[in-house]
């Protein structure tokens, strides 16, 4: 079941000029949300953007009807979105996509940047149901660096940040924890990054779960717009994804 | 007000009777149901389902999407399964959607165009077809039979012997003169006009230095068109006698009123419904507390006043 409703701002948190996170307060009990699901908010304003703007669940709070999104700006829309205060209200389509399939024993999550932003909630997940999971982030400097205390709180947490400004410097690529053994990986950010990690899943013969974003006009299904190349065909991003197994798309 | 029983909204085309005049624009509704958790299906006019041509087609290569100024491009390029699985799978999961499911179809040839016609005229819960000879996102056919007069007439012409429920023909403004078609696809058989598809169109992205759709053109729907789309309808209604079904960027019920008012019938609403899921029935509430703040009996009263 999806759902057109309006939220409320709890909180709007500035982590960097271009990032930041919003929670929001569901009127009344939150549906079932998966991880790696993800919600079309209709952006009001000065902006007069058109279209609504697809934005994955950073972390949901069943307790609270919560849920937290993490965004960042990259045009008019988003931008927008980053003015919200405490308070306002915000129309949403949601629960949208499939959401990661929770699997395996010892998992690996890899992330980048803001497109790390389901992970915390995949993490929760996880953690709910007994699997053990490593969670390797890699960003630019520590400053981008978010949500640092709910993972460590959920996983084990690994950094890699370009300038080394903590963690390891260099990419997530080059991190230790990659050597390890683990029988599932998620990964989620800059699409280089899903494709390396993706080749070193194939060579270990593992599952490796990336999601991906595409621009779409609607998010449940019907304007065809999100497509991405599979062994089946062109398939929806927005609704036989965002989660996809590497394995199934023609370009990883 | 019950908009099931709101009988000043009820009209006609041809053979068909729709509750109230709002139905639904092919590819911006999927087959319907997707729409079942926004709203009660039964509440519209009619629901036209995505394109649907005579074998399977995988549409255009991402990027197929722009936004735009008040509106959106679009390059999907008809991406269906074909006309046999819509027989085989789709129409079980839609014919018992209470309201006129109609059946947009689309093709590259006359031949393509008048099988698919003649296995959905086999379909009992499927009252009409829109034949589509407008879609710009395709490289052969779709818009290049809606922009010849010629060419439209005898497509039309030969689904007409095919196809005996009601054909409705939707046309192209991307012509010199529409009139000019809308005609030559009366005189043709057709029962009904709707119009307008998009707006032929691109998007460039300066900083990248190129198109912004995989296709490089495509096709502009949304709040941008409906002055286009007003003036077209306008047009025809005034030079042929067939009912028109008006679209092109109707967000609200005040946009459906105009169309009405320059002589459509029933309207179609497109790309509002990505932007708010139950616009559609929302805007069947509109017309009726338009006819209940003016005083109007019948919508038929306001119709092509203009």
């Amino acid at each position: 079941m999806k759902y057109c409703k309006d939220f409320i701002v709890v909180e709007n948190e500035t982590i960097t000029p271009t990032l930041f996170i919003l929670k929001l307060q569901y009127p009344e009990t939150l549906p079932e949300i998966k991880a790696g699901q993800f919600v079309e908010i209709m952006v009001k304003g000065e902006a007069n953007v058109f279209l609504r703007r697809p934005i994955s669940i950073h972390d949901v709070d069943k307790d609270r009807n919560q849920i937290s999104l993490l965004i960042q700006i990259v045009g008019k829309g988003t931008e927008e979105l980053s003015k919200l205060k405490k308070g306002e209200s915000l129309n949403l389509i949601f629960p949208l996509g499939n959401g990661f399939t929770i699997i395996g024993k010892k998992v690996l999550l890899v992330g980048g940047g803001c497109g790390a932003a389901p992970l915390l909630y995949l993490a929760r997940v996880l953690k709910q149901n007994q699997i053990k999971s490593d969670i390797l982030i890699g960003c630019r400097d520590i400053k981008q660096l978010f949500s640092k205390k709910e993972y460590e709180s959920l996983s084990n947490l690994h950094i890699a940040t370009e300038d080394g400004s903590c963690g390891i410097k260099g990419l997530v690529t080059s991190h230790p924890i990659l050597d390890e053994d683990f029988d599932t990986i998620y990964c989620c950010g800059p699409t280089p990054m899903m494709k390396a990690i993706s080749k070193l899943a194939k060579e270990r013969n593992i599952p490796c779960y990336v999601s991906l974003e595409h621009k779409m006009a609607c998010g449940f299904g019907v304007c065809l717009c999100c497509v991405v190349d599979t062994n089946q065909g062109n398939k929806r991003t927005c609704t036989t994804g965002p989660i996809f197994l590497s394995s199934e798309l023609k370009d990883f | 007000m019950n908009n099931n029983t709101d009988k000043r909204l009820e009209v006609t085309i041809k053979d068909m009777v729709l509750r109230n005049p709002v139905m639904t624009a092919s590819g911006t509704f999927g087959y319907g149901y997707d729409f079942e958790d926004f709203m009660s299906l039964d509440s519209l006019g009619g629901i036209v389902v995505k394109a649907t041509t005579g074998s399977n087609r995988e549409g255009n290569p991402y990027p197929r999407m722009a936004e735009t100024s008040s509106g959106m491009l679009n390059a999907v390029g008809l991406q269906n399964k074909g006309i046999d699985y819509f027989c085989r799978s789709l129409y079980k999961k839609i014919k018992d959607i209470n309201t006129n499911m109609v059946v947009n179809v689309s093709g590259s040839s006359i031949e393509e165009y008048v099988e698919v016609a003649q296995r959905i005229n086999e379909l009992e819960n499927i009252p009409a077809i829109e034949l589509n000879i407008s879609c710009p996102n395709v490289k052969q056919g779709g818009m290049a039979f809606g922009t010849d007069p010629k060419m439209a007439s005898e497509v039309v012409k030969a689904v007409r012997k095919a196809y005996d429920k009601t054909l409705i023909v939707k046309l192209s403004p991307n012509v010199t003169s529409i009139v000019e078609i809308a005609k030559a696809v009366e005189a043709s058989g057709a029962d009904s006009l709707s119009m307008i598809n998009t707006l032929f169109g691109m998007a460039v992205d300066a900083e990248k230095r190129q198109p912004l759709l995989s296709t490089i053109t495509g096709g502009l729907s949304g709040p941008a068109v409906k002055p286009v789309a007003l003036r077209c309808v306008w047009q025809v209604a005034k030079q042929t006698k067939l009912p028109i079904i008006g679209i092109g960027g109707i967000m609200n019920a005040t946009d459906a009123i105009e169309f009405i008012l320059v002589g459509a019938t029933a309207i179609e609403i497109g790309t509002a419904n990505f932007i708010n899921p139950s616009i559609s029935q929302e805007i069947v509430y509109g017309l009726s507390e338009y006819l209940d703040r003016h005083n109007i009996k019948n919508i038929s009263e306001i119709r092509g006043i203009i």
